[in-house]
């Protein structure tokens, strides 16, 4: 590894899974050399009234690449996530050709080394993500990939999703789920209720996602493989998670941003930049998303960061690919929602977005204790910024941002990846 | 009316409220001013036989009716007997897209005007544009052998080549003035931005 | 980046024009405002020669890029009984795919110079889509499932020439309510005219919430048809079973359609609607369709008129400035261009108003 300056971080709030502390933090060979008073590096960073918390971990982001590169690309992306405050991503499987190879983890690691981020990736579950055969996980666990998914689509076959959980969990692997009953969900665009009634667009029902995390409750249950839960958007699937916790059961769940800050109203203009899957929800999901968060029962927040190009956006409603950008937003947005709202502190909000998402997707090097000897990777977080979120700017070649006009609290002043600040007041530095 | 269309015509640069100055003539001159523009209609025509008049929405609609009951007095016809139309000229303006124009009231015509004399009743005569969206008008109904303008007061402003044929008063005024005409009276004044 | 500041350009550029996309856009005034205006087009087209020249030199253009045939024509007659200048578009949505985009066929067909555009497309909310794209007066000409503004304008107007006002009047829609743009703008100006509203349909072909609307729901024609005024029958379409969301079209018929027996329970005076084509033998038994209390033909008739309304009143009548240096000139002109039976017209009003 490239040997950087000594770096210490001075004054800031020290927020990690053990607590608050004030002090400053000296970094010498991407390692935590020294925690405590008066320290003194080369490169001086001032984190005077802010938070200095583990580095930010998205267990999802679609990056793209290969296949999608005018959309973005892993370089690209990392430098979304760095300005989110991310040290770590988990990429998406869902790129052209799919990632569900050891060739296609090669080059995706590959490029994610030359990116300013630690770009993890996932493992498709079937081959080509089409659910019919299972891929090779073996071979991608070789190098590095502890998360299976299909994510963009869920495993229909109970039969198939069986033989997964069974090969997964003898590797000790993770499956992750998106979960949506294609039968019920097929040609549909929102979400199904009063908005979809008047918009005359096919709505999905919350059931086409709960079905599915029943099912693999049930399923888990029947095989004991560990089983993630994505981009969780309805008031049911979150009590059949808190349900099956409260049973013992080692699953764990994550909600993305919109889900907690958008509602199904949103697409009252027939804007697709407000086409997701699972789609926007009603209010009274959003309200249990956020209180499943609170409680702990959903147990990180993950962007579903997915770039689009603007001209796909512009397609009829119906017609337009789903997805919205979040790695650089994410953050603020949970402040500003979360916190803001009463729900949670900001060291719960650290806590979903940091060490715990870095604990389900078996990062070691990010989430860690701000102790000595641990890899440097921070982020250092000015919480009383305001700001308001726009369309342009930003890192992602894509601009589909749901957010544009929101003014939102809460901003990542700096971002430590292995030593190396990458952020600097805002500013990617490479 | 609508309250939001009201609120449009009121609103600038249309808007406003009429305060009447001074008063021109009184109910009783308007009988005998259109008393002397009937027995001229009839002198000019050679009495009433082929007489439709028309009167424009709104203003001279109920001019039109008063025209016709004097000429019937003086003819000594049936009353109601002479044919009376009305006209909304609306969709023949020359401002439609630049002022608002509603199209909401009444045209009915519904007679024959091929070789008739038409006859076209309106309450005041300024920049005869109304009258030249009349015209277009008329003409889509049929081929009158001719066309006659009766109007109670002429104020003058003229932007077109149009003369009034039977006046019942020319009045002078300032093109921001305001000229009111109702059976009672007309009154001249101006529109105070409200 | 750069791309994208110009597009930012251009849509600051663009003003607010006034559109027709859907009814819940129009408040009670201003549909009786346009069914009022109607009126006029209605006296209009009984002319000798049934054709004005308010908008003429303004142009309309035809975009459709699902078939309707008995749509467009209306719409194009509606316009040259204006003078508008037409222009007509079609573009199947396969050839659409192969290339150009909304955004591009509407950029390239405002390039010409338009006042309006006429949108039917067959995905829900492309006409606000284009609304946003372009300068002109976007008119929904139906829009996949949501909205079919001038059909409901239509149908409101024939309803209310023979009912007189729709205040506490009571009509069913019988059908297909969830795929049904017609429904869904229907039931929006219905209720806002002051009509109670039923919708007798299988659950399968209802919304599956019902809450943005305050309408009532039966799946009982029988005991619904004789309290109603009117009878409004939506076209089922022969896909539905495949989809299986009515056993038969059998069974549909012998449920919902409107045969000779159950049409000879409707009360007096009431009347029966369809928005075409019907399917005759289907949701309407053919003797039904031919009865005089089936105003169909009416409907169509009607249609050209409300269009011309919708037409004049977006383009015409002066909610909107074609031009901004005209109305500059306006306003700076103490006693703008007007004549005196309007100011007459305006004098009553400031005599209410005062």
């Amino acid at each position: 590894m490239i040997r950087h300056p000594d770096t210490v971080i001075k004054g800031g709030r020290l927020i990690d899974a053990s607590g608050e502390q004030s002090g400053d933090i000296l970094i010498s060979d991407g390692q935590i050399v020294a925690v405590g008073q008066d320290l003194q590096g080369e490169i001086l960073i001032d984190a005077g009234g802010c938070i200095v918390s583990p580095g930010l971990v998205d267990l999802h982001a679609h990056l793209r690449q290969p296949g999608k590169e005018e959309t973005e690309t892993i370089a690209s992306g990392a430098r979304a996530a760095v300005l989110g405050g991310y040290t770590a991503v988990l990429a998406m499987p869902n790129t052209t050709p799919t990632i569900d190879c050891a060739a296609v983890v090669r080059e995706v690691l590959e490029l994610g080394r030359a990116s300013v981020c630690d770009v993890h990736t996932t493992g498709a579950i079937t081959v080509g993500r089409a659910g019919e055969q299972l891929a090779p996980m073996a071979e991608m666990a070789a190098l590095g990939v502890k998360v299976f998914t299909d994510d963009g689509t869920g495993v229909q076959d109970d039969r198939l999703m069986r033989r997964a959980m069974e090969y997964a969990s003898g590797l000790g692997l993770t499956l992750a789920q998106h979960c949506e009953v294609n039968s019920l969900s097929e040609g549909t665009c929102m979400h199904e209720g009063e908005w979809s009634a008047r918009l005359g667009l096919p709505g999905q029902p919350s059931e086409s996602e709960e079905l599915m995390v029943m099912r693999d409750i049930a399923l888990a249950r029947l095989t004991g493989a560990k089983i993630h839960f994505q981009h969780m958007s309805t008031a049911g699937s979150a009590a059949l998670i808190a349900a099956a916790k409260a049973k013992g059961m080692s699953v764990t769940a994550e909600a993305a941003p919109h889900h907690f800050t958008l509602t199904d109203a949103c697409c009252e203009h027939y804007d697709a930049t407000f086409k997701v899957h699972p789609p926007l929800r009603s209010q009274s999901d959003l309200e249990a998303i956020k209180n499943a968060l609170a409680a702990g029962s959903l147990d990180a927040i993950a962007t579903d960061h997915a770039p689009h190009a603007a001209e796909d956006k512009e397609l009829p409603f119906d017609q337009a690919p789903p997805g919205m950008l979040g790695l650089e937003y994410a953050l603020a947005l949970a402040f500003s929602e979360l916190v803001d709202g009463g729900e949670m502190t900001e060291a719960e909000v650290l806590a979903a977005m940091s060490w715990r998402p870095a604990a389900i997707a078996g990062m070691d090097n990010h989430g860690q204790r701000l102790v000595v000897g641990v890899p440097a990777n921070l982020c250092v977080i000015d919480p009383s910024q305001r700001w308001v979120i726009d369309a342009t700017g930003g890192a992602s070649l894509s601009r589909n941002v749901p957010y544009v006009g929101k003014e939102v609290r809460g901003k990542v002043r700096h971002t430590i990846v292995f030593g190396e600040v990458v952020v600097r007041d805002g500013e990617v530095q490479r | 009316m609508p309250v939001a269309e009201r609120e449009r015509r009121m609103s600038r640069p249309y808007g406003g409220v009429f305060v009447a100055r001074s008063r021109i003539m009184d109910g009783e001159d308007i009988t005998r001013a259109l008393r002397r523009m009937a027995h001229e209609i009839l002198e000019r025509n050679h009495g009433s036989e082929e007489l439709i008049l028309i009167g424009l929405q709104t203003g001279g609609v109920q001019l039109a009716h008063a025209l016709a009951a004097t000429l019937e007095d003086i003819e000594d016809l049936e009353q109601h007997s002479l044919p009376v139309c009305t006209l909304d000229v609306a969709l023949y303006r020359d401002d439609i897209g630049i002022r608002p124009v509603i199209p909401e009231e009444v045209t009915d015509i519904p007679f024959d005007l091929d070789s008739k004399v038409v006859v076209l009743v309106d309450d005041v005569l300024f920049t005869g544009r109304t009258i030249r969206a009349a015209l277009d008008a008329v003409i889509d109904f049929g081929r009158p052998k001719m066309v006659q303008l009766a109007v109670m007061v002429d104020r003058g402003h003229r932007e077109l080549p149009i003369r009034p044929d039977f006046v019942g008063k020319n009045l002078p005024t300032r093109r921001h003035e305001l000229v009111n005409v109702t059976m009672d009276g007309v009154e001249l004044g101006e529109l105070q931005k409200s | 980046m750069n791309s994208l500041n110009a597009q930012e350009a251009r849509d600051k550029g663009r003003s607010q024009r006034a559109h027709l996309l859907s009814i819940a856009d129009l408040d009670r005034e201003e549909i009786e405002e346009l069914l009022r205006v109607t009126d006029t087009f209605v006296e209009v087209g009984r002319r000798p020669i049934p054709k004005v020249p308010a908008l003429r030199g303004r142009t309309v253009v035809m975009l459709f890029f699902e078939d309707s045939t008995r749509t467009r024509l209306s719409f194009e007659t509606a316009a040259k009984r204006l003078s508008a200048d037409t222009m007509s578009f079609s573009v199947s949505s396969s050839s659409l795919n192969k290339g150009e985009s909304v955004r591009d066929t509407i950029e390239t067909i405002e390039a010409m110079g338009i006042d309006a555009v006429v949108v039917r497309h067959k995905s829900s909310g492309v006409p606000a889509q284009i609304a946003r794209w372009t300068s002109a007066s976007v008119i929904n000409a139906g829009d996949g499932w949501h909205q079919h503004p001038t059909q409901a304008l239509l149908d409101a107007y024939t309803a209310r020439s023979h009912l007189g006002s729709l205040e506490g009047r009571r009509i069913a829609l019988v059908g297909d309510i969830k795929h049904s743009r017609v429904a869904r703008s229907n039931i929006e100006i219905f209720t806002a005219l002051g009509a109670q509203v039923t919708l007798v349909a299988p659950r399968t072909l209802l919304p599956a919430s019902l809450s943005a609307w305050p309408v009532q729901v039966s799946q009982d024609l029988d005991a619904v048809l004789p309290t109603v005024d009117v009878c409004y029958l939506l076209r089922m379409q022969q896909e539905r079973m495949t989809e299986a969301l009515v056993p038969s079209l059998r069974e549909y018929t012998a449920t919902y359609g409107l045969t000779s027996a159950r049409a000879d329970r409707m009360a007096d005076g009431a009347i029966i609607m369809h928005p075409g084509p019907m399917n005759r033998g289907v949701e309407i038994a053919s003797e039904v369709a031919d009865r005089p209390s089936a105003v169909i033909t009416e409907q169509v008739a009607n249609g050209v008129a409300v269009r011309s309304a919708v037409l004049f009143t977006l383009l015409g009548a002066g909610r909107q400035q074609s031009s901004s240096a005209a109305y500059a000139a306006n306003v700076s002109n103490e006693l703008p261009i007007q004549t005196d039976s309007v100011l007459a017209e305006e004098l009553a009003h400031a005599e209410e108003a005062t």
